[in-house]
């Protein structure tokens, strides 16, 4: 049996993270984390956004969006450490915990919106 | 090669590895910026957190909405997102600026050139963002 490294499938992830994160969390981050809290926009209701959670689109969307920028911010911060602190002789215990958090996070995600 | 191995001696010569500070990434503009990139990732990572919360909120009901709206409202609360907005819209930017070097669609002999794909990024990131604002705005 060939023994198949993990990087190729990691670093597809990290590009679909990447184009994911951009393309999506900067209006989200806008809306939720500037605009409503500093009343720019008012906020939707509870009801309005209960129902656009609700659709299953929805829900399969934002698992996606969570995992996928989670496995990219994973990857490149393990990558950060690496390369920027020079944090070589921890690199088992720095992906593992990377990936790790990543892997908490998504089956997070995976269960709210699941069970809303 | 045999004779090579007969200058063997137990003494290894040091090797020679320059030392790098910690700090090598504050020496220059582009090293910082390519730091600064790389930490948007922990920034992803709290924008992810910060939506499932949301999530979290409007699946208990209409109270507790109203609960993380007041929470978001605090001042340690919106610095973090402001930082992440900037962060997140870097690593955006520098992400479809990217895109041509890592997509390369080929015509026979010739290539589509490299502004139109970041163009046609730039597009989307443009529609998906609208797309977004009209859904949780209401329509």
């Amino acid at each position: 049996m060939i023994k198949r490294s993990a990087e190729p499938l990691l670093w597809m992830v990290f590009s679909a993270g990447g184009v994911v994160a951009a393309l999506v969390l900067p209006m989200l981050l806008f809306l939720f984390g500037v605009a409503f809290p500093l009343g720019w926009i008012a906020p939707p209701s509870a009801t309005h956004l209960a129902s656009v959670i609700g659709h299953p689109l929805t829900r399969l969307t934002l698992v996606v969006v969570c995992t996928v920028s989670l496995f990219h911010a994973a990857h490149r911060f393990r990558y950060t450490l690496y390369d920027g602190l020079q944090i070589k002789h921890l690199n088992e215990i720095i992906a593992l915990a990377c990936y790790g958090g990543a892997v908490v996070g998504s089956v997070a995600s995976a269960y709210l919106l699941a069970t809303f | 090669m045999a004779h090579i191995a007969e200058h063997y001696t137990a003494y290894h010569p040091r090797w020679l590895r320059p030392h790098i500070s910690t700090y090598w990434w504050l020496r220059k503009r582009s090293y910082f910026a390519f730091i600064l990139r790389e930490v948007s990732s922990v920034f992803v990572a709290w924008s992810v957190v910060y939506l499932l919360l949301i999530v979290y909120a409007v699946g208990q009901g209409a109270v507790q909405y109203q609960e993380l709206l007041e929470w978001s409202r605090q001042p340690w609360v919106v610095i973090v997102n402001v930082s992440s907005l900037l962060l997140v819209g870097f690593h955006a930017v520098t992400w479809f600026n990217l895109a041509p070097q890592a997509l390369v669609v080929r015509f026979g002999h010739t290539h589509l050139p490299g502004s139109f794909i970041s163009l046609s990024n730039y597009a989307a990131w443009v529609a998906v963002s609208a797309i977004v604002a009209w859904i949780v705005i209401g329509g």
